[in-house]
């Protein structure tokens, strides 16, 4: 994967750097890009009334938590928006940015224009082009209205005195150049254009899912050079693997994932605000994101991000795996996984994985448990977990973490049968996938 | 064709299946009980009613620890300041809230205390740790353990633990961390990680050992408040984490 993608960036760099050179483009950071300028976006003068300023950055401050900028800019246990947060990639690790108001280490001596920029065209106060672990690819669709809203909410915070380390970008990619020809390839700034066939709710919930919500940075299958799949046009929901870690974001497009288009809406946005509902339990970076940002949606925007999520045609199913004949071998390894079911997972999730809805998920018939790549379902048994406190649902029940008590062959058993039991009718899993998946338990 | 023959017949099965397992969800869902203890019970996968050495570990047993030091413990271990990946990533999503409520039903457990162990110590390390415990070492500003643990070593809630009941190695590891300042804690200076530096291994095997020979009080004792200069010496421990 990782010389894969050196070799096509190289490659590409090669051919496409020839091309630019010779059509005369300027790869260096330059002035702003006409972009700056988007459709229907407002120049967002400040305005001297007190009351009004104060009710912009009250707006900023839910947008802000909409768009989960703290979810990032925070590190474990530090100071909300002062940054120093490490995010791993494939491409080296990146550390967050303080975006508190302090002049000398956060973004104090920004102003309005730059916060835009940076949110918009992904390029920082000094035209330095961003790396796209900043979310700007999504970003981009946010009005000016507010990013000027939400630039006067973090510039009301008390700032915070923190350096933060530089990140460890690897070569090539630490290499600016390359980022310019990226972003020229796979980025397209431009705010999110209303779609006058659908119903405001529609077009408030596609911009929240699009633009703030930055869902596509998770649910979307990325090249190996870091873009979302069909990211120049089309639907960027179909699922992927979350970068640098071992979690699988699941297609919000597909029936047999995580789509919605069969849920009612009040389940969607049930699920989205406190974390669990009878249909779904969420887990990982997903009960993070509920955590941070979506339990403070209103239920307005709730419910708009519902009918658009509900709306996503189905994309193409993923052919599935031919159904495996089960031979001895294999019928033996699932009755282990029979008597390791019955000890550790049946007080909870039932004799028959029937769970509890909203409370221990059902694993009969739950498409988190069947879904390929097993990856999600291994990493619970592996970790455990709660589903995060909300207004919604405070007091979440859990699940016990089994790394310290299974090893890799049992934990492999116990989820190979309950994804082949009570209808369920998913490929075995191999203790070499369990293994995989204890990077960065400890 | 035989192929598609197969296709519809696996799809009817799953769908059956499917539908199947549905209405059982419906029809039967697990019964589960409203209470905390139902709520904790992923803690019980490594946290028996006993202190446990597992795989990767010792696990201490949690019941009738004091309040405000289980509660600073859950919410050190979720905030990365007492690292232990595996309950930073349990603990992620929860509130103080609720982790308060967690450390309340644990301190309200009640769970008799396993006999001391066996001392094997010689006289001058019992004389060595019972000079440490009362009295401390001025001279290296080492303070009695009793000071802050109370005079019945059964610590001074809400958040000084008690030393008794504890198993042996469990101790030595906690000095080992403290003095380390490696995976567990004493990340930070404080007063227990000042501590730990300034006592040698023999020092500490020997309270360890001799700590956990000691038999529980048999009835009652009132601890005494902290005193002011050790509150504010050990201010980090003995602050609830949202006044740090």
């Amino acid at each position: 994967m990782k010389r894969g993608s050196l070799a096509a960036i190289l490659a590409l760099a090669t051919v496409l750097g020839i091309v630019m050179v010779l059509a005369g483009l300027d790869l260096s950071p330059g002035p702003a890009d006409p972009a700056s300028a988007p459709p229907g976006g407002k120049t967002g003068t400040a305005t001297a009334d007190p009351g009004s300023l104060q009710s912009r950055q009250e707006r900023g401050r839910y947008l802000a938590q909409v768009a989960n900028c703290m979810g990032c800019h925070t590190a474990q246990g530090g100071q909300p928006y002062a940054g120093g947060k490490e995010l791993p990639t494939p491409f080296g690790t990146f550390i967050t940015s303080n975006i508190t108001p302090d002049r000398q280490t956060g973004i104090g001596n920004w102003n309005e224009q730059d916060f835009w920029k940076a949110l918009h065209e992904g390029k920082s106060r000094d035209g330095r082009p961003l790396y796209p672990a900043f979310p700007y690819t999504e970003y981009t669709k946010i009005s000016r209205e507010d990013s000027d809203a939400i630039f006067s909410h973090l510039q009301s915070l008390a700032p915070v005195v923190q350096e933060n380390p530089p990140g460890r970008i690897q070569f090539p990619y630490n290499f600016q150049p390359l980022l310019s020809l990226w972003r020229f390839i796979y980025f397209k700034p431009g705010v999110y254009e209303t779609d006058s066939g659908q119903s405001g709710e529609w077009n408030r919930g596609a911009y929240l899912v699009q633009g703030l919500g930055h869902c596509s940075a998770c649910h979307a299958e990325r090249n190996p050079l870091g873009a979302v799949v069909g990211a120049a046009g089309g639907e960027t929901l179909g699922g992927g693997q979350i970068m640098g870690s071992n979690w699988y974001a699941p297609s919000l497009t597909s029936g047999s994932e995580a789509g919605s288009s069969g849920w009612p809406l009040g389940e969607i946005a049930q699920l989205l605000t406190t974390g669990v509902s009878s249909k779904a339990t969420t887990s990982g970076p997903m009960a993070d994101v509920v955590r941070q940002s979506l339990q403070h949606l209103t239920a307005e925007d709730a419910r708009a991000m519902a009918v658009y999520l509900k709306s996503l045609p189905e994309s193409a199913q993923r052919p599935l795996p031919a159904a495996q004949a089960i031979n001895e071998q294999g019928r033996a390894w699932l009755e282990r996984g029979s008597a390791i079911y019955e000890k550790h997972c049946k007080d909870c999730h039932g004799p028959s994985g029937e769970g509890a809805p909203g409370i221990y998920p059902p694993l009969a018939g739950n498409r988190g448990v069947v879904m390929t790549p097993p990856v999600n379902a291994i990493r619970s048994i592996l970790i455990g977990g709660y589903p995060p406190s909300t207004s919604g649902n405070p007091r979440p029940y859990g699940m016990p973490p089994f790394a310290q008590v299974l090893r890799d062959d049992e934990v492999a058993m116990v989820l190979s049968y309950i994804r082949t039991a009570w209808g369920n009718a998913a490929s075995l899993v191999t203790r070499d996938q369990v293994d995989k998946s204890r990077v960065g338990l400890h | 064709m035989e192929g598609m023959k197969t296709f519809f017949l696996m799809m009817a099965i799953c769908s059956a299946a499917l539908a199947f397992g549905a209405r059982v969800a419906v029809a039967a869902p697990v019964d589960v009980p409203d209470t905390m203890a139902e709520r904790v019970k992923p803690c019980a996968a490594c946290h028996g009613l006993e202190s446990a050495a597992g795989r990767d570990g010792f696990y201490p047993r949690l019941a009738g620890k004091p309040k405000g030091y289980l509660f600073n413990q859950l919410r050190d271990f979720r905030d990365g300041r007492r690292y232990y990946r595996p309950m930073a990533l349990l603990l992620e999503n929860l509130s103080d809230e609720y982790l308060m409520e967690m450390a309340s039903h644990f301190a309200d457990l009640k769970q008799p205390y396993p006999p001391p162990e066996p001392a094997n110590l010689t006289p001058g390390e019992a004389a060595l740790a019972r000079r440490l415990i009362e009295n401390g070492d001025p001279a290296r500003n080492i303070p009695a353990c009793v000071e802050c643990h109370g005079k019945a070593l059964m610590g001074t809630p809400p958040y000084i633990p008690g030393l008794l009941g504890l198993p042996r190695m469990y101790m030595v590891a906690q000095f080992g961390a403290w003095r380390s300042g490696g995976l567990l804690r004493g990340r930070k200076a404080n007063c227990m990680s000042e501590i730990g530096k300034q006592l040698t291994a023999e020092e500490s095997n020997a309270l360890a050992a001799w700590l956990a020979s000691r038999p529980m009080p048999e009835h009652d004792f009132s601890a005494a408040p902290l005193a002011a200069q050790m509150a504010q010496r050990c201010g980090d421990l003995v602050r609830s984490g949202a006044e740090r």
